[in-house]
């Protein structure tokens, strides 16, 4: 059976009650009570004003959690590769094409067009950082967390470096609300490295059984879980804050999981 | 590669698309989809509208997954993809696929229709049908594959990508055979959006001509079927991939190429070639302004004389997130069939082309055949696919 064996050295979190990972941390380890209150719009780092400004919120969440990771693996930005990863891109472009093409499509602003492409932000990021290594934007539905995560895992053994992973996705807005069920803004990013260097050990394995994927059994974590699927990574992040071997199953596509073994 | 497909405005199937590619017979027409028509040029696929897909499917019916449903069956594909799940086992088979748009055109016709409360209509109710995943969950579906499954949405890089995902995937072990491909449809999003960028030619496009006018945008569906080579293999082979950013700008290519010339270079060091080995290369050639002219001094800089180097987009449009596995096939149909195509629509050509460019087609069979395909967001991959000796 194939595995993949990688480490996590950066790791960056942003969403309701989720304001960074030393917060994440205290919370995931029942040490902090959550804070329900909307997080402060992120301001991220390495893009510039004007962008932060011009950027949809997809693209803030995003750089957020990414420029979190990046600073704890004290990675450069520009060298890493990056797996970006989201359900269903930037709910409000999309809900901002439609109303318009439904209304008055030849009125369509060219910004919102090129911003409601799937890569947006992973555009955004690598022109930001100037990163000019491969970069891809995927999706698995709900699964997209373990989607991405594999796939990022697969690029730093088969390339030997470091790639940088990140997960997002937003809150449903306008007529969209009636059929897509996220409800609010959430981002969590991972700098994976190679087995030779230091940091908690992950291990995925394909899971053989066809089990329900591992959820946090704690009120906000169920709450979050409804809200928004990037909650999925809320298990792996439990073990990771926690430091205790265990075994994590992530969910990676529609009939295809993940068995991650961690080891600090 | 030992199954491929392709369904565009050229034609249903590699026969007609290679038969369309020889006679110089390209597919695009004046825009008749959707209630207002933009004044420009479509690569569209007749008989959508009337191509049913499985009834289990229902919940997930639009006009991108009629496409696909369409494609899957010609060139006996589908029967291919069910034959590797039959011959590998239903989890060893994964599914990548590429695609801009996926379902949105569904999402747009949703709008058009709300109820009272503002809401969907109940048959627009369905969460997936909303989500870039559609495809992949469709084709996953009716070839009965549970490996891995991902949907690449990196706008027009989209199927160029999903080559390299799934040769990773085949060569560490997680999978015996991959469905790779993509499907993009007409929608309002991208005639419109595309000509909020002014980016949309007025007539029919004219890659690499000096009077070029922007882009046609085409519709297509498209899939390989890759499974690790046997030693003595007659199949085209995937010689290698490449794949870069940018990092210059979300829809202006760099300006002198940059990140177009660091995943050729990826691809042919991963092929172990150098670009003297290239015969032919299908090029991105959108026919905007800014694609043609960065792109035709890379490759009059990159290639030798010798190499010959054309855009097929003249006779399917720009298939966006279907580009890449579309251009694909064109390479594999120039490397099986034994000649190279041209470019259509191209009058006079741009003087920054080299001595590389074709605009008509060459009766002479390449052995090694280069595919490049750029997104926004500055995305670029590129593809190699030899056959014979070089394979």
């Amino acid at each position: 059976m194939s595995e993949l064996v990688v480490r996590v050295a950066g790791i960056g979190i942003y969403g309701p009650g989720l304001t960074g990972w030393p917060v994440a941390v205290e919370l995931l380890r029942g040490e902090r009570a959550f804070d329900a209150a909307p997080p402060p719009k992120p301001a991220p780092v390495h893009l510039p004003a004007a962008e932060r400004r011009r950027a949809p919120d997809t693209v803030l969440y995003a750089a957020q959690a990414a420029a979190e990771a990046c600073a704890m693996a004290q990675a450069e930005p520009a060298q890493l590769p990056c797996v970006f990863s989201s359900t269903q891109g930037d709910i409000a472009i999309t809900d901002y094409m439609c109303a318009t093409l439904a209304s008055t499509p030849r009125e369509l602003s060219p910004t919102k067009f090129h911003n409601s492409v799937h890569n947006a932000a992973v555009g955004y990021w690598s022109i930001a950082t100037g990163c000019r290594a491969p970069s891809t934007a995927v999706s698995a539905w709900t699964d997209s967390v373990g989607a991405g995560l594999f796939e990022a895992a697969v690029q730093v053994v088969e390339g030997g470096a470091p790639v940088l992973f990140a997960a997002y996705d937003a809150a449903a807005v306008g007529p969209l609300r009636s059929a897509v069920p996220l409800d609010c803004g959430f981002a969590l990013a991972l700098v994976l490295a190679p087995d030779s260097t230091p940091g908690t050990r992950l291990t995925l394995r394909a899971a053989t059984d066809a089990a329900p994927k591992d959820t946090l059994a704690v009120d906000w974590a169920r709450r979050l879980h409804a809200q928004n699927a990037c909650a999925d990574g809320l298990a792996l992040l439990h073990a990771l804050a926690t430091g205790a071997a265990r075994r994590v199953r992530v969910g990676a596509g529609s009939h295809f999981a993940l068995q991650i073994e961690v080891t600090p | 590669m030992t199954a491929y497909t392709a369904t565009s405005a050229a034609g249903r199937g590699v026969d007609a698309f290679s038969q369309a590619l020889r006679e110089r017979r390209g597919g695009l027409r004046s825009n008749d989809f959707g209630n207002d028509p933009l004044a420009c040029w479509i690569g569209r696929v007749d008989g959508l509208e009337d191509a049913a897909i499985p009834g289990e499917f229902a919940t997930i019916d639009c006009r991108n997954n009629r496409l696909a449903w369409v494609g899957l069956q010609e060139d006996g594909f589908l029967d291919a993809a069910r034959g590797a799940v039959a011959r590998y086992g239903a989890d060893r088979v994964a599914v990548v696929l590429g695609t801009s748009t996926a379902s949105i055109g569904a999402t747009e016709e949703a709008y058009c229709a709300l109820d009272a409360d503002g809401g969907f209509s109940p048959p627009y109710r369905h969460f997936l049908l909303h989500s870039p995943h559609s495809l992949v969950a469709f084709v996953q579906g009716v070839v009965g594959a549970t490996g891995p499954a991902c949907t690449v949405a990196t706008a027009c890089s989209s199927s160029a990508k999903v080559f390299a995902q799934a040769e990773r995937l085949i060569r560490l072990g997680w999978a015996d055979a991959a469905i790779v491909g993509g499907v993009d449809t007409l929608c309002g999003s991208v005639l419109f959006g595309f000509n909020a960028l002014q980016l949309v030619s007025d007539e029919p496009c004219r890659p690499f001509d000096v009077a070029r006018r922007g882009i046609s945008i085409g519709e297509a569906a498209g899939f390989a079927l890759l499974e690790r080579a046997a030693p003595s293999t007659d199949a085209p082979q995937l010689l290698g991939w490449g794949e870069s950013s940018d990092a210059h700008h979300m829809s202006t290519p760099h300006p002198t190429g940059l990140g177009a010339r660091l995943a050729i270079g990826d691809a042919l060091q991963r092929a172990g070639l150098t670009a003297a080995d290239i015969d032919y290369v299908n090029m991105h050639g959108t026919a905007t302004p800014a694609n043609d002219a960065v792109e035709a001094v890379v490759v009059s800089e990159t290639f030798p004389a010798t190499t010959r180097a054309s855009s097929t987009k003249g006779w399917t449009g720009h298939t966006l997130g279907a580009a890449g596995i579309v251009e694909a096939v064109a390479c594999l149909l120039a490397l099986e069939h034994g000649f190279m195509p041209g470019t259509l629509n191209c009058t006079a050509p741009d003087p920054a082309c080299g001595p590389q460019f074709a605009r008509d087609n060459v009766e002479q069979a390449p052995h090694v055949a280069l595919s490049s395909s750029f997104g926004f967001g500055g995305n670029n991959a590129v593809l190699i696919f030899g056959r014979g000796a070089r394979a």
